[in-house]
């Protein structure tokens, strides 16, 4: 009989092995659901994981890598904090929106301006917007003790209607003889997140992504703030012996997540995307959660699992484009990694024992 | 704007319609937190039912057996949720939220051809001289057969929680597991027939959008009802009765503000549309201070061998 034996501590080799089994067993599973669609399943694998990165056009695939997986890392990582000390902030793709709307209102307000301020301007109006919105779930679950993931994830709802408001009202492009949608920011030298060296897909909010990793890392191995997110996850009454204020630290970590996110909007909106749309927003905010679970809640695991992630996006345009396969089998494919991950993490909690019954 | 277009008559018939969905899914899930778990896939079962009972009307012509794959489906998506927290002991959280995006790409995947085509029309339960009542009888009694069974659940539910034993059972695996664990109990078995008993339900609201409400299919169709479902559990402080009231409130705002949309009122239609949205917070912030209604037990995992 299988018998499950608590490990004292969670153990480190099954915590960064974890990952790599579920992602080679998630090929396998989507391999198998590949031929189920009647698609050849080695070919679908390698159109997905290898042409972006070594195939014939891959010099226009792999700066694709950075565009896509920038706003997953710099979400991602804004929700590891809270998660990490168990506040669900759920609701990124809303504060991604806001961040997106707020960042882009300032821009155009400006519009023609040619002021070297506009853009620094609108990342503050974006990183504000992100982090506002995310106060909402944080105040109200300091004060009344209302639950966070049901609150963040209704004003993802609330932001999809506002969008939806924003560009076909209050921004709506003037000159766009009457369709949805602002003013395109590519056309908008002030107020554009171009790349910071042309072709290699590396825009200011890949740089920010960057950053924020490094800066994750600092602060969760060598500051105090990070220390008391640890520990708060992991011994919450120890935590509140030793100190730790958890209202101070639910308003900190959504603030910081809220921040990233409405960051990872405004970069997106003033760059790659260009202008605020009806379905502006792809999913990166859900996705996010898969990146930073995949990650292992750590900054460097992050980067990884984001890049990773990035290239199921660029491999399932790809093999939809090359293959016919449906956008929505990249969907299925990413929800199976979470699902195997989230399976194979008994190992590292627990050991496997082949006993007899009765002899424990 | 005419609001003189607005029959009261049509607008409670209609606003039971559009509480049936709801309903099913949070006494489905009310079940699953009185034994003590937090399924957050709720959203994820209900776009799966949506799409398995409606693939199966369109195919087989039935109605029916659409409702009963809607939900088979529902409750197959739970077991993987079941798996994953009652075996590999995974975080309730997480796995509700992968159940929850699994389930919209998955279900997008299986409506790939059924976009655009017309379900078959489950009818109306016609009971002579009760239907034709003046004013009460579309109310009461013109209603199709899943919106009564969505009520006779909710009474069943209330009454096996309250009354017997099964739901004394129920109940203790939710309060304090390792009492009933004590007491001989099956926590685990408890617990993995109260989420298949979600599931299916949770299925069977989605099914009633796809195949009663709206009849349609599009990707995403279900549009936060689980999540508002999720909300309304906590809303009705874990009682079925009040499951039922908070899932009429709700349907009624919901049906209002369509109302209101089609009347032509001066506030966009944007910002109609999230009022529901609004409305759930607001009741989550005015109920939310009093938790001692909570299962015990609710989100902690259980391992025999501790």
């Amino acid at each position: 009989m299988i018998h499950l034996e608590k490990r004292p501590q969670p153990s480190q080799f099954w915590s960064l092995f974890t990952p790599v089994i579920a992602v080679v067993v998630t090929m396998i599973a989507g391999g198998l659901l590949f031929a189920a669609l009647g698609k050849n399943p080695l070919e679908a694998i390698r159109t997905i994981f290898y042409d972006p990165l070594f195939g014939e056009f891959s010099f226009y695939y792999r700066p694709q890598l950075l565009v896509k997986g920038g706003p997953l890392i710099l979400i991602a990582i804004g929700l590891s904090l809270g998660f990490r000390a168990g506040i669900w902030n759920i609701g990124a793709e809303g504060q991604y929106i806001l961040g997106a709307i707020c960042g882009a209102a300032v821009g155009l307000a400006f519009y023609p301006s040619e002021s070297v301020f506009i853009f620094p301007l609108m990342i503050l109006a974006g990183l504000l917007g992100g982090m506002l919105w995310s106060m909402i779930p944080a105040l109200l679950k300091v004060k009344f003790g209302t639950n966070e993931i049901l609150v963040s994830l209704m004003l993802v709802y609330v932001a999809e209607q506002l969008l939806a408001s924003m560009s076909l009202g209050l921004l709506r492009n003037p000159e766009g003889h009457g369709f949805p949608g602002s003013r395109n920011f590519q056309d908008y030298p002030s107020g554009h997140n171009a790349e910071i060296l042309a072709g290699t897909g590396l825009h200011w909010g890949v740089a920010m992504a960057f950053i924020a990793v490094i800066f994750a890392y600092i602060l969760l191995n060598k500051h105090i703030l990070g220390f008391n997110i640890r520990l708060t996850g992991e011994a919450p009454r120890a935590a509140r012996f030793g100190g730790v204020n958890p209202t101070r630290l639910t308003i900190l970590c959504m603030g910081i997540s809220g921040a990233l996110a409405g960051l990872a909007g405004l970069f997106e909106v003033s760059g790659p995307s260009g202008q605020i749309s009806i379905d502006f927003n792809v999913g990166y905010g859900f996705t996010a959660i898969i990146v930073a679970f995949l990650g292992r809640l750590h900054p460097i695991g992050i980067l990884l699992a984001g890049l990773l992630m990035a290239l199921t996006y660029i491999g399932g345009e790809i093999a939809q484009a090359n293959l016919g396969l449906p956008a929505a089998a990249i969907q299925v494919f990413q929800g199976m990694l979470l699902f195997f991950l989230l399976a194979l993490d008994l190992l590292s909690n627990f050991r496997i024992r082949f006993a007899a019954k009765g002899a424990a | 704007m005419d609001l003189s277009a607005i029959s009261p008559t049509l607008l409670i018939a209609s606003l039971m319609v559009a509480a049936t969905p709801l309903l099913l899914a949070a006494i489905g899930e009310l079940v699953v937190e009185k034994a003590g778990v937090l399924n957050l896939g709720v959203e994820g079962m209900m776009i799966v039912g949506a799409i398995c009972g409606f693939a199966v009307s369109v195919e087989t012509g039935s109605p029916y057996l659409g409702i009963l794959a809607a939900m088979a489906g529902g409750a197959i998506l739970s077991m993987l949720f079941a798996f994953l927290t009652q075996f590999a002991l995974a975080n309730q959280v997480a796995s509700g939220l992968a159940l929850t995006l699994f389930g919209l790409g998955l279900s997008a995947l299986m409506g790939q051809g059924y976009v655009g085509v017309k379900p078959p029309a489950m009818g109306t339960l016609n009971i002579p001289v009760l239907s034709d009542l003046p004013f009460v009888g579309p109310i009461l009694f013109g209603h199709d057969l899943v919106l009564y069974i969505g009520l006779g659940l909710t009474a069943a539910v209330w009454a096996t929680l309250k009354y017997t034993r099964v739901g004394l059972i129920l109940r203790a695996v939710g309060e304090n597991h390792e009492a009933a664990h004590a007491l001989g109990y099956h926590v685990v078995r408890v617990r993995i027939l109260a989420i298949l008993f979600g599931g299916a339900c949770a299925g069977l609201g989605g099914a009633y959008i796809s195949l009663i409400r709206v009849p349609q299919w599009t990707e995403g169709m279900t549009a936060g009802i689980g999540w508002i479902a999720l909300a309304l559990v906590v809303f009705a402080s874990w009682k079925p009765w009040r499951v039922l009231l908070g899932a009429y409130l709700f349907g009624g705002i919901n049906v209002l503000q369509l109302n209101l949309q089609a009347a032509g009122i001066a506030i966009p239609v944007e910002y109609l549309a999230m009022s529901p949205y609004l409305i759930t917070i607001l009741v989550l912030v005015i109920l939310s201070a009093d938790k001692s209604a909570a299962p015990a037990s609710l989100g902690r995992p259980f391992h025999a061998s501790h």
